[in-house]
C-alpha cells in the first residue's frame, strides 16, 4: 500500500476514539449493514465518527488491505480493528461491547 | 446442495474447508435488488456455520478464516457476506 495512504488510515484510527467507515454518512447510511452498526453506537449512547468510504475510492481500497477486511462496515476502536457488522452486532447483543468501548472514551 | 452452479461451489469449498456439522447458506440477493451493490449481479449471501474449526478461535479468526477462502469471489461475485460462525455448544 501506499505509504501516504498508510499514514492517512493510522492517522484517521489514531485521532478518533472510534470509527466507523461506513458507506454514506451517520444520518443517511446508504448500506443496511452500515446502518446497523450506527445504530448500535448510537444505541450505546457514546460519540463516535464515520467516514463516508463511497467518498473515497482510494480510502476504499486501501482499508480492505489494512484491515485485511474485503468488505463495509469496517469499526475501529482505539485504534483496534474490531470487525464488521456481524461481529459488532454480536459483541452489542452478548454485552461485549459496551465495556470496550467505555474503556475507550473514559 | 444447492442448485445454483455458483452457490453449489462456494458450498462445496466451505464443507470441504470447515466439515460443519450444522450448515446453511442462502442467497439474499434478492432482498437487494435495486441497490447499488448488486448491479452487475453480484450476490448477497448469508453463511451459518457450526464448525469445531472454529473451537478456542475468535471471532475476527473466524470471519477472516471464511473470508480468505473466497478472497476472489468477494473481490467481484460477492458483494456482502453475512456469517454466523459457531463452535459446537456456542
Amino acid at each position: 500500500m501506499d505509504a501516504a495512504l498508510k499514514d492517512r488510515i493510522e492517522g484517521l484510527v489514531r485521532d478518533h476514539k472510534i470509527l466507523l467507515f461506513v458507506k454514506g454518512t451517520k444520518s443517511f447510511p446508504q448500506c443496511g449493514f452500515s446502518a446497523s452498526v450506527i445504530e448500535v453506537f448510537k444505541r450505546l449512547d457514546v460519540p463516535f465518527d464515520t467516514v463516508n468510504i463511497l467518498a473515497d475510492a482510494d480510502l476504499r481500497q486501501g482499508l480492505k488491505e489494512f484491515s485485511d477486511w474485503p468488505t463495509f462496515p469496517q469499526v475501529y476502536v482505539n485504534g483496534e480493528f474490531v470487525g464488521g457488522r456481524d461481529i459488532v452486532v454480536a459483541m452489542y447483543e452478548k454485552g461485549e461491547l459496551a465495556p470496550l468501548v467505555q474503556k475507550a472514551v473514559s | 446442495m444447492a442448485e445454483d452452479p455458483f452457490l453449489a461451489d462456494v458450498e462445496r469449498r466451505l464443507r470441504d474447508a470447515f466439515v460443519p456439522e450444522a450448515f446453511t447458506l442462502i442467497d439474499e440477493s434478492h432482498l437487494h435488488a435495486g441497490h447499488a451493490g448488486s448491479r452487475g449481479g453480484a450476490r448477497h449471501l448469508r453463511v451459518v456455520m457450526v464448525s469445531s474449526r472454529f473451537s478456542g478461535q475468535g471471532l475476527l479468526a473466524r470471519h477472516r478464516a471464511v473470508q480468505r477462502l473466497l478472497a476472489e469471489e468477494l473481490r467481484q461475485k460477492i458483494h456482502a457476506l453475512a456469517l454466523e460462525l459457531r463452535a459446537p455448544g456456542e
